[in-house]
Protein backbone atom coordinates (compact mmCIF):
# COMPACT_ATOMS: atom_id res chain seq x y z
CA UNK A 1 0.00 0.00 0.00
CA UNK A 2 2.07 2.83 -1.58
CA UNK A 3 1.85 6.08 -3.39
CA UNK A 4 3.71 6.22 -6.61
CA UNK A 5 3.93 8.71 -9.34
CA UNK A 6 3.37 8.67 -13.27
CA UNK A 7 2.54 10.09 -16.37
CA UNK A 8 -0.12 8.83 -18.91
CA UNK A 9 -3.04 9.63 -21.24
CA UNK A 10 -6.52 9.35 -20.13
CA UNK A 11 -8.19 6.36 -22.17
CA UNK A 12 -11.81 5.99 -20.84
CA UNK A 13 -13.80 7.04 -18.03
CA UNK A 14 -16.82 4.85 -16.54
CA UNK A 15 -19.04 6.24 -14.00
CA UNK A 16 -18.81 4.66 -10.57
CA UNK A 17 -21.59 4.94 -7.49
CA UNK A 18 -22.86 8.78 -6.95
CA UNK A 19 -20.24 11.14 -8.15
CA UNK A 20 -16.71 8.65 -8.74
CA UNK A 21 -15.64 7.32 -12.09
CA UNK A 22 -13.16 4.86 -13.13
CA UNK A 23 -10.69 6.12 -15.12
CA UNK A 24 -8.13 4.54 -17.28
CA UNK A 25 -4.99 5.38 -18.45
CA UNK A 26 -2.01 4.68 -20.40
CA UNK A 27 0.93 5.26 -18.69
CA UNK A 28 4.51 5.61 -19.32
CA UNK A 29 6.06 3.25 -16.45
CA UNK A 30 3.25 1.21 -15.27
CA UNK A 31 1.24 0.65 -18.82
CA UNK A 32 -2.32 0.45 -18.54
CA UNK A 33 -3.90 0.95 -15.36
CA UNK A 34 -7.91 1.43 -13.95
CA UNK A 35 -7.86 3.69 -11.03
CA UNK A 36 -11.11 5.57 -8.65
CA UNK A 37 -10.91 9.13 -8.54
CA UNK A 38 -13.41 10.13 -6.13
CA UNK A 39 -15.88 13.14 -6.62
CA UNK A 40 -14.38 13.76 -9.63
CA UNK A 41 -18.11 14.13 -11.28
CA UNK A 42 -19.09 16.86 -8.62
CA UNK A 43 -18.64 20.46 -9.98
CA UNK A 44 -16.51 21.58 -7.48
CA UNK A 45 -14.18 18.34 -7.87
CA UNK A 46 -10.67 19.53 -7.48
CA UNK A 47 -9.93 17.09 -10.04
CA UNK A 48 -12.12 19.39 -12.64
CA UNK A 49 -11.56 18.61 -16.46
CA UNK A 50 -7.75 17.05 -15.48
CA UNK A 51 -9.12 13.81 -16.10
CA UNK A 52 -11.26 13.54 -18.79
CA UNK A 53 -10.04 11.63 -21.99
CA UNK A 54 -7.47 12.69 -23.94
CA UNK A 55 -5.81 14.33 -21.17
CA UNK A 56 -2.00 14.19 -21.13
CA UNK A 57 -1.65 13.92 -16.94
CA UNK A 58 0.79 13.67 -14.03
CA UNK A 59 -0.84 11.49 -11.55
CA UNK A 60 -0.31 10.64 -7.82
CA UNK A 61 -1.68 7.42 -7.25
CA UNK A 62 -2.43 4.99 -3.91
CA UNK A 63 -1.72 1.85 -4.64
CA UNK A 64 -4.86 -1.05 -3.08
CA UNK A 65 -5.93 -4.08 -3.07
CA UNK A 66 -8.23 -3.92 -6.38
CA UNK A 67 -8.50 -0.26 -7.69
CA UNK A 68 -6.08 1.93 -7.34
CA UNK A 69 -6.62 5.74 -6.13
CA UNK A 70 -5.66 9.01 -7.81
CA UNK A 71 -5.08 11.31 -5.16
CA UNK A 72 -3.57 13.97 -7.22
CA UNK A 73 -3.18 14.97 -11.26
CA UNK A 74 -1.86 18.13 -13.06
CA UNK A 75 -2.76 18.42 -16.24
CA UNK A 76 0.18 18.53 -19.03
CA UNK A 77 -1.47 18.84 -21.57
CA UNK A 78 -5.12 19.24 -22.34
CA UNK A 79 -5.57 17.44 -26.12
CA UNK A 80 -9.37 17.26 -25.46
CA UNK A 81 -9.66 20.83 -25.80
CA UNK A 82 -8.49 20.72 -29.27
CA UNK A 83 -10.57 17.72 -30.33
CA UNK A 84 -13.25 18.31 -29.56
CA UNK A 85 -14.38 21.39 -30.95
CA UNK A 86 -13.84 19.30 -34.58
CA UNK A 87 -15.59 16.61 -34.97
CA UNK A 88 -14.09 14.62 -37.46
CA UNK A 89 -10.76 14.83 -35.02
CA UNK A 90 -12.84 14.11 -32.10
CA UNK A 91 -14.34 10.93 -33.50
CA UNK A 92 -10.77 9.73 -35.18
CA UNK A 93 -8.87 10.70 -31.26
CA UNK A 94 -11.98 8.30 -29.89
CA UNK A 95 -10.74 5.61 -32.06
CA UNK A 96 -7.54 5.85 -31.22
CA UNK A 97 -7.88 5.68 -27.45
CA UNK A 98 -9.77 2.43 -27.89
CA UNK A 99 -7.30 0.99 -30.17
CA UNK A 100 -4.41 1.94 -27.57
CA UNK A 101 -6.62 0.60 -24.78
CA UNK A 102 -7.34 -2.72 -26.39
CA UNK A 103 -3.92 -3.05 -27.82
CA UNK A 104 -2.23 -3.12 -23.93
CA UNK A 105 -4.83 -6.26 -22.97
CA UNK A 106 -2.90 -6.92 -19.45
CA UNK A 107 -3.31 -4.35 -17.08
CA UNK A 108 0.13 -2.90 -15.58
CA UNK A 109 2.45 -4.68 -17.72
CA UNK A 110 4.80 -1.62 -19.07
CA UNK A 111 4.07 -0.43 -22.58
CA UNK A 112 6.82 2.50 -23.25
CA UNK A 113 5.98 2.26 -27.12
CA UNK A 114 2.50 2.34 -27.36
CA UNK A 115 2.00 5.08 -24.87
CA UNK A 116 4.52 7.22 -27.10
CA UNK A 117 2.92 6.45 -30.05
CA UNK A 118 -0.27 7.73 -28.98
CA UNK A 119 1.05 10.91 -27.16
CA UNK A 120 2.54 11.71 -30.74
CA UNK A 121 -0.67 10.56 -32.39
CA UNK A 122 -2.94 12.72 -30.27
CA UNK A 123 -0.26 15.27 -30.76
CA UNK A 124 -0.47 15.67 -34.48
CA UNK A 125 -4.37 15.44 -34.24
CA UNK A 126 -4.38 18.51 -32.37
CA UNK A 127 -2.33 20.57 -34.22
CA UNK A 128 -5.02 20.19 -37.22
CA UNK A 129 -1.55 19.42 -39.87
CA UNK A 130 -3.39 16.67 -41.95
CA UNK A 131 -6.18 15.12 -42.34
CA UNK A 132 -7.61 13.14 -39.22
CA UNK A 133 -8.56 10.27 -41.03
CA UNK A 134 -4.59 9.86 -42.12
CA UNK A 135 -3.34 10.54 -38.82
CA UNK A 136 -5.83 7.59 -37.56
CA UNK A 137 -4.87 5.38 -40.19
CA UNK A 138 -1.15 6.06 -39.55
CA UNK A 139 -1.79 5.81 -35.68
CA UNK A 140 -3.47 1.86 -36.58
CA UNK A 141 -0.58 0.65 -38.60
CA UNK A 142 2.22 1.80 -36.25
CA UNK A 143 0.26 0.37 -33.33
CA UNK A 144 -0.43 -2.88 -35.11
CA UNK A 145 3.54 -2.89 -36.11
CA UNK A 146 4.81 -2.28 -31.72
CA UNK A 147 1.42 -5.11 -31.11
CA UNK A 148 3.50 -7.35 -33.59
CA UNK A 149 1.19 -7.34 -36.78
CA UNK A 150 2.90 -4.94 -39.25
CA UNK A 151 1.44 -5.51 -42.57
CA UNK A 152 3.79 -6.53 -45.29
CA UNK A 153 3.13 -3.64 -47.79
CA UNK A 154 6.74 -3.82 -49.92
CA UNK A 155 6.51 -7.32 -50.34
CA UNK A 156 4.55 -10.14 -50.94
CA UNK A 157 3.62 -11.57 -47.18
CA UNK A 158 3.31 -15.39 -48.60
CA UNK A 159 6.78 -15.60 -51.21
CA UNK A 160 8.31 -12.38 -49.95
CA UNK A 161 8.74 -11.41 -53.68
CA UNK A 162 9.68 -7.66 -53.95
CA UNK A 163 7.40 -5.63 -56.84
CA UNK A 164 4.28 -6.61 -58.66
CA UNK A 165 2.03 -6.53 -55.96
CA UNK A 166 -1.40 -6.90 -56.58
CA UNK A 167 -3.64 -7.84 -53.66
CA UNK A 168 -4.26 -7.39 -50.34
CA UNK A 169 -4.96 -10.80 -48.24
CA UNK A 170 -6.02 -9.94 -44.45
CA UNK A 171 -5.37 -12.98 -43.03
CA UNK A 172 -2.26 -14.00 -44.76
CA UNK A 173 -0.61 -10.63 -43.63
CA UNK A 174 -0.70 -7.99 -46.03
CA UNK A 175 0.46 -7.59 -49.78
CA UNK A 176 0.40 -10.36 -52.29
CA UNK A 177 1.75 -10.80 -55.72
CA UNK A 178 -0.18 -11.89 -58.43
CA UNK A 179 0.78 -15.82 -58.52
CA UNK A 180 0.08 -15.83 -54.34
CA UNK A 181 -3.37 -13.54 -54.74
CA UNK A 182 -6.13 -16.27 -53.59
CA UNK A 183 -9.61 -15.22 -55.14
CA UNK A 184 -11.42 -13.03 -52.69
CA UNK A 185 -8.58 -10.78 -51.49
CA UNK A 186 -8.72 -7.37 -51.85
CA UNK A 187 -7.40 -5.87 -54.93
CA UNK A 188 -5.83 -2.28 -54.30
CA UNK A 189 -4.89 0.35 -56.92
CA UNK A 190 -0.68 0.95 -56.25
CA UNK A 191 -0.86 4.26 -55.08
CA UNK A 192 -3.35 3.36 -51.31
CA UNK A 193 0.16 0.70 -50.96
CA UNK A 194 1.95 3.54 -51.81
CA UNK A 195 -0.20 5.80 -49.21
CA UNK A 196 -0.07 2.88 -46.43
CA UNK A 197 3.88 2.74 -46.59
CA UNK A 198 4.30 6.49 -46.22
CA UNK A 199 2.09 6.39 -43.55
CA UNK A 200 3.55 3.29 -41.62
CA UNK A 201 6.87 5.74 -42.78
CA UNK A 202 6.06 9.02 -41.44
CA UNK A 203 5.91 10.30 -44.64
CA UNK A 204 3.91 12.75 -44.68
CA UNK A 205 4.94 14.92 -47.90
CA UNK A 206 3.59 12.07 -49.78
CA UNK A 207 0.08 11.16 -47.69
CA UNK A 208 -0.49 14.87 -47.60
CA UNK A 209 -0.45 14.61 -51.45
CA UNK A 210 -2.99 11.81 -51.93
CA UNK A 211 -6.04 11.54 -53.45
CA UNK A 212 -9.35 10.87 -51.59
CA UNK A 213 -10.11 7.67 -53.32
CA UNK A 214 -6.84 5.95 -52.43
CA UNK A 215 -7.27 7.23 -48.61
CA UNK A 216 -10.48 5.91 -48.79
CA UNK A 217 -8.89 2.66 -50.09
CA UNK A 218 -6.30 3.10 -47.31
CA UNK A 219 -8.69 3.62 -44.58
CA UNK A 220 -10.86 0.26 -45.55
CA UNK A 221 -8.38 -1.88 -45.33
CA UNK A 222 -6.22 -0.32 -42.19
CA UNK A 223 -9.69 -0.66 -40.60
CA UNK A 224 -10.06 -4.78 -41.70
CA UNK A 225 -6.49 -5.22 -40.88
CA UNK A 226 -7.15 -4.08 -37.67
CA UNK A 227 -10.52 -5.72 -37.20
CA UNK A 228 -9.32 -8.97 -38.12
CA UNK A 229 -6.55 -8.97 -35.17
CA UNK A 230 -8.45 -7.66 -32.35
CA UNK A 231 -11.27 -10.14 -33.41
CA UNK A 232 -14.02 -8.13 -31.02
CA UNK A 233 -13.45 -4.95 -33.44
CA UNK A 234 -12.92 -1.38 -32.33
CA UNK A 235 -16.50 0.04 -31.67
CA UNK A 236 -15.60 3.66 -32.55
CA UNK A 237 -14.40 3.30 -36.28
CA UNK A 238 -18.33 2.95 -37.16
CA UNK A 239 -18.73 6.92 -35.59
CA UNK A 240 -15.55 7.83 -37.86
CA UNK A 241 -16.23 10.36 -39.98
CA UNK A 242 -13.80 10.40 -43.23
CA UNK A 243 -14.06 14.72 -43.48
CA UNK A 244 -16.34 17.41 -44.78
CA UNK A 245 -18.76 14.65 -47.22
CA UNK A 246 -20.05 12.91 -44.09
CA UNK A 247 -20.98 16.24 -41.94
CA UNK A 248 -24.78 16.92 -42.35
CA UNK A 249 -26.52 13.70 -41.75
CA UNK A 250 -29.14 14.26 -39.21
CA UNK A 251 -28.49 11.36 -37.38
CA UNK A 252 -24.76 10.42 -38.58
CA UNK A 253 -26.39 7.15 -40.59
CA UNK A 254 -23.74 7.90 -43.29
CA UNK A 255 -20.93 8.52 -40.80
CA UNK A 256 -19.13 5.20 -41.50
CA UNK A 257 -19.87 1.53 -43.16
CA UNK A 258 -20.44 -1.52 -41.58
CA UNK A 259 -18.07 -2.37 -38.59
CA UNK A 260 -15.78 -5.23 -41.02
CA UNK A 261 -15.73 -9.07 -39.21
CA UNK A 262 -13.78 -11.73 -40.20
CA UNK A 263 -17.20 -13.43 -42.55
CA UNK A 264 -16.72 -9.98 -44.61
CA UNK A 265 -12.91 -10.02 -45.42
CA UNK B 1 -29.40 -16.51 3.63
CA UNK B 2 -32.63 -16.00 4.74
CA UNK B 3 -35.84 -17.12 4.15
CA UNK B 4 -37.33 -17.28 0.48
CA UNK B 5 -38.79 -14.04 0.85
CA UNK B 6 -36.70 -11.59 2.76
CA UNK B 7 -33.93 -12.89 0.38
CA UNK B 8 -36.04 -12.15 -2.67
CA UNK B 9 -36.49 -8.57 -1.61
CA UNK B 10 -32.47 -8.29 -0.40
CA UNK B 11 -31.69 -9.38 -3.90
CA UNK B 12 -34.35 -7.34 -5.67
CA UNK B 13 -33.05 -4.50 -3.66
CA UNK B 14 -29.68 -5.12 -4.16
CA UNK B 15 -30.09 -4.26 -7.84
CA UNK B 16 -30.89 -1.07 -7.48
CA UNK B 17 -28.29 0.92 -8.27
CA UNK B 18 -25.65 2.20 -5.80
CA UNK B 19 -27.43 -0.60 -3.32
CA UNK B 20 -24.74 -2.91 -1.49
CA UNK B 21 -25.89 -6.12 0.16
CA UNK B 22 -25.70 -4.72 3.31
CA UNK B 23 -27.60 -1.72 2.46
CA UNK B 24 -30.44 -4.02 0.92
CA UNK B 25 -30.40 -5.90 4.19
CA UNK B 26 -30.96 -2.66 6.32
CA UNK B 27 -33.49 -1.48 3.98
CA UNK B 28 -35.25 -5.03 3.80
CA UNK B 29 -35.26 -4.49 7.24
CA UNK B 30 -36.65 -1.37 7.51
CA UNK B 31 -39.52 -2.19 5.47
CA UNK B 32 -40.45 -5.57 7.65
CA UNK B 33 -40.19 -3.25 10.55
CA UNK B 34 -42.32 -0.48 8.97
CA UNK B 35 -46.23 0.35 8.93
CA UNK B 36 -47.89 -1.58 6.44
CA UNK B 37 -49.52 1.56 5.04
CA UNK B 38 -45.98 3.02 4.30
CA UNK B 39 -45.74 -0.28 2.50
CA UNK B 40 -48.38 -0.09 0.77
CA UNK B 41 -47.75 3.27 -0.89
CA UNK B 42 -44.23 2.74 -2.03
CA UNK B 43 -45.77 -0.25 -3.56
CA UNK B 44 -48.40 1.69 -4.96
CA UNK B 45 -45.73 4.32 -6.34
CA UNK B 46 -43.80 1.95 -7.74
CA UNK B 47 -46.22 0.27 -9.96
CA UNK B 48 -47.65 3.36 -11.12
CA UNK B 49 -44.40 4.99 -11.82
CA UNK B 50 -44.67 1.59 -14.32
CA UNK B 51 -47.72 2.08 -15.62
CA UNK B 52 -48.32 5.90 -15.97
CA UNK B 53 -44.84 7.06 -16.45
CA UNK B 54 -44.21 7.38 -20.79
CA UNK B 55 -41.77 9.58 -22.54
CA UNK B 56 -43.23 13.10 -23.55
CA UNK B 57 -43.95 12.65 -27.35
CA UNK B 58 -42.44 16.11 -28.11
CA UNK B 59 -39.58 16.57 -25.99
CA UNK B 60 -38.74 13.00 -24.93
CA UNK B 61 -38.78 14.17 -21.20
CA UNK B 62 -40.82 11.84 -18.38
CA UNK B 63 -44.51 12.76 -18.58
CA UNK B 64 -47.74 10.73 -17.55
CA UNK B 65 -49.53 12.01 -20.97
CA UNK B 66 -48.98 12.13 -24.73
CA UNK B 67 -47.12 15.37 -23.84
CA UNK B 68 -45.06 16.62 -20.87
CA UNK B 69 -46.30 19.08 -18.12
CA UNK B 70 -43.41 21.91 -19.84
CA UNK B 71 -44.72 21.06 -23.22
CA UNK B 72 -48.81 21.48 -22.46
CA UNK B 73 -47.50 25.05 -20.85
CA UNK B 74 -48.61 27.95 -23.58
CA UNK B 75 -46.87 30.37 -21.20
CA UNK B 76 -43.65 28.91 -21.79
CA UNK B 77 -41.73 30.68 -24.97
CA UNK B 78 -42.05 28.14 -27.85
CA UNK B 79 -38.80 30.49 -29.85
CA UNK B 80 -35.77 28.75 -27.55
CA UNK B 81 -35.12 25.25 -26.73
CA UNK B 82 -32.53 24.01 -24.78
CA UNK B 83 -30.86 20.41 -25.59
CA UNK B 84 -30.03 18.19 -22.46
CA UNK B 85 -29.11 15.16 -22.08
CA UNK B 86 -31.26 13.47 -19.42
CA UNK B 87 -34.61 14.20 -17.57
CA UNK B 88 -32.84 14.79 -14.74
CA UNK B 89 -31.34 17.79 -16.30
CA UNK B 90 -34.33 19.30 -17.47
CA UNK B 91 -35.27 19.44 -13.30
CA UNK B 92 -31.98 21.00 -12.57
CA UNK B 93 -31.95 23.47 -15.27
CA UNK B 94 -36.00 24.15 -13.94
CA UNK B 95 -34.49 24.57 -10.25
CA UNK B 96 -32.75 27.82 -11.38
CA UNK B 97 -35.95 29.42 -12.58
CA UNK B 98 -34.21 31.29 -14.98
CA UNK B 99 -35.20 29.80 -18.09
CA UNK B 100 -38.95 30.19 -19.90
CA UNK B 101 -38.36 28.11 -22.80
CA UNK B 102 -39.00 24.45 -24.20
CA UNK B 103 -36.48 21.19 -23.75
CA UNK B 104 -35.42 18.53 -26.11
CA UNK B 105 -34.34 15.27 -24.37
CA UNK B 106 -31.66 13.74 -26.34
CA UNK B 107 -31.79 10.66 -23.68
CA UNK B 108 -27.83 10.79 -23.51
CA UNK B 109 -24.18 12.01 -25.65
CA UNK B 110 -22.58 11.18 -28.05
CA UNK B 111 -19.80 8.70 -26.95
CA UNK B 112 -18.06 6.67 -29.83
CA UNK B 113 -15.86 4.29 -27.36
CA UNK B 114 -19.05 3.34 -25.64
CA UNK B 115 -20.64 2.76 -29.44
CA UNK B 116 -23.43 5.52 -28.70
CA UNK B 117 -23.80 7.45 -31.95
CA UNK B 118 -25.72 10.45 -33.07
CA UNK B 119 -28.14 7.79 -34.42
CA UNK B 120 -28.56 6.67 -31.02
CA UNK B 121 -30.08 9.95 -29.80
CA UNK B 122 -32.87 11.86 -30.45
CA UNK B 123 -31.40 14.12 -32.78
CA UNK B 124 -33.73 13.42 -35.90
CA UNK B 125 -36.57 14.41 -33.86
CA UNK B 126 -34.80 17.78 -32.59
CA UNK B 127 -34.41 18.17 -36.47
CA UNK B 128 -38.01 17.39 -36.81
CA UNK B 129 -39.24 20.41 -34.31
CA UNK B 130 -36.55 22.55 -35.91
CA UNK B 131 -37.90 22.37 -39.33
CA UNK B 132 -41.76 24.53 -38.68
CA UNK B 133 -39.46 27.43 -37.90
CA UNK B 134 -41.08 28.72 -35.37
CA UNK B 135 -37.48 28.01 -33.18
CA UNK B 136 -35.31 30.99 -33.40
CA UNK B 137 -32.47 29.81 -30.96
CA UNK B 138 -31.13 26.56 -29.32
CA UNK B 139 -29.34 26.51 -25.98
CA UNK B 140 -26.51 23.15 -25.77
CA UNK B 141 -26.51 22.32 -22.36
CA UNK B 142 -24.93 19.15 -22.37
CA UNK B 143 -22.58 17.61 -19.62
CA UNK B 144 -19.65 19.95 -19.59
CA UNK B 145 -17.47 16.76 -20.46
CA UNK B 146 -15.50 15.63 -23.18
CA UNK B 147 -18.47 13.76 -24.38
CA UNK B 148 -21.23 16.76 -23.91
CA UNK B 149 -18.99 19.17 -25.77
CA UNK B 150 -18.63 16.52 -28.84
CA UNK B 151 -22.42 16.51 -28.63
CA UNK B 152 -22.91 20.12 -28.74
CA UNK B 153 -20.24 19.94 -31.33
CA UNK B 154 -22.08 17.71 -33.77
CA UNK B 155 -25.40 19.39 -33.25
CA UNK B 156 -23.73 23.15 -33.55
CA UNK B 157 -22.35 21.87 -37.04
CA UNK B 158 -25.80 20.51 -38.30
CA UNK B 159 -28.16 22.85 -37.33
CA UNK B 160 -25.80 25.90 -38.86
CA UNK B 161 -27.15 26.40 -42.08
CA UNK B 162 -30.37 26.56 -40.37
CA UNK B 163 -29.52 30.25 -39.48
CA UNK B 164 -30.81 29.67 -35.36
CA UNK B 165 -28.77 31.32 -32.91
CA UNK B 166 -26.74 28.52 -31.22
CA UNK B 167 -25.53 29.33 -27.68
CA UNK B 168 -23.58 27.07 -25.48
CA UNK B 169 -23.80 27.21 -21.45
CA UNK B 170 -21.38 28.93 -20.25
CA UNK B 171 -18.11 27.06 -18.45
CA UNK B 172 -16.07 28.39 -15.66
CA UNK B 173 -15.40 28.76 -12.13
CA UNK B 174 -18.02 27.16 -9.69
CA UNK B 175 -19.57 29.78 -7.18
CA UNK B 176 -17.73 29.02 -3.84
CA UNK B 177 -14.47 27.90 -4.66
CA UNK B 178 -11.12 28.76 -4.92
CA UNK B 179 -8.96 30.01 -7.72
CA UNK B 180 -5.61 28.24 -6.93
CA UNK B 181 -7.46 24.92 -7.22
CA UNK B 182 -9.27 25.20 -10.28
CA UNK B 183 -8.15 23.13 -13.56
CA UNK B 184 -6.00 24.70 -16.77
CA UNK B 185 -9.32 23.92 -19.28
CA UNK B 186 -11.59 25.26 -16.76
CA UNK B 187 -10.02 28.63 -15.38
CA UNK B 188 -9.00 29.16 -19.41
CA UNK B 189 -12.62 28.45 -20.61
CA UNK B 190 -13.41 31.13 -17.39
CA UNK B 191 -11.30 33.95 -19.48
CA UNK B 192 -12.58 33.33 -22.63
CA UNK B 193 -16.42 33.78 -21.30
CA UNK B 194 -15.14 36.66 -18.86
CA UNK B 195 -17.91 39.20 -19.05
CA UNK B 196 -17.68 43.02 -18.94
CA UNK B 197 -18.72 44.29 -14.83
CA UNK B 198 -20.85 47.43 -15.74
CA UNK B 199 -21.12 49.35 -12.02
Amino acid sequence: MTLYRDEGIVLRTQKLGEADRIVTVLTRRTGRIRAAAKGVRKTKSRFGARLEPFTHVDLQLYERRSLDLITQAETLRPYGERLVTDYPRYTAGTAMLETAERLTAEEGEPALRQFLLLLGGLRTLAERDHDPRLVLDAFLLRSLSVAGWAPALDECCRCGTRGGLRGFAIAAGGAVCANCRQPGAATPAPPTFALMLALLRGDWEYADGSEARYRAECSGLVAAYLQWHLEHGIRSLRHVERGPDDAGDPAGTAADDEPITRETV
Amino acid sequence: MYEGVVQNLIDELGRLPGVGPKSAQRIAFHLLAADPADVERLTKALKEVKDKVRFCRTCGNVAEEEECRICRDARRDPSVICVVEESKDVVAIEKTREFRGRYHVLGGAISPIEGVGPEDLRIRELMQRLADGTITELILATDPNLEGEATATYLARLVKPMGLTVTRLASGLPVGGDLEYADEVTLGRAFEGRRLLDV
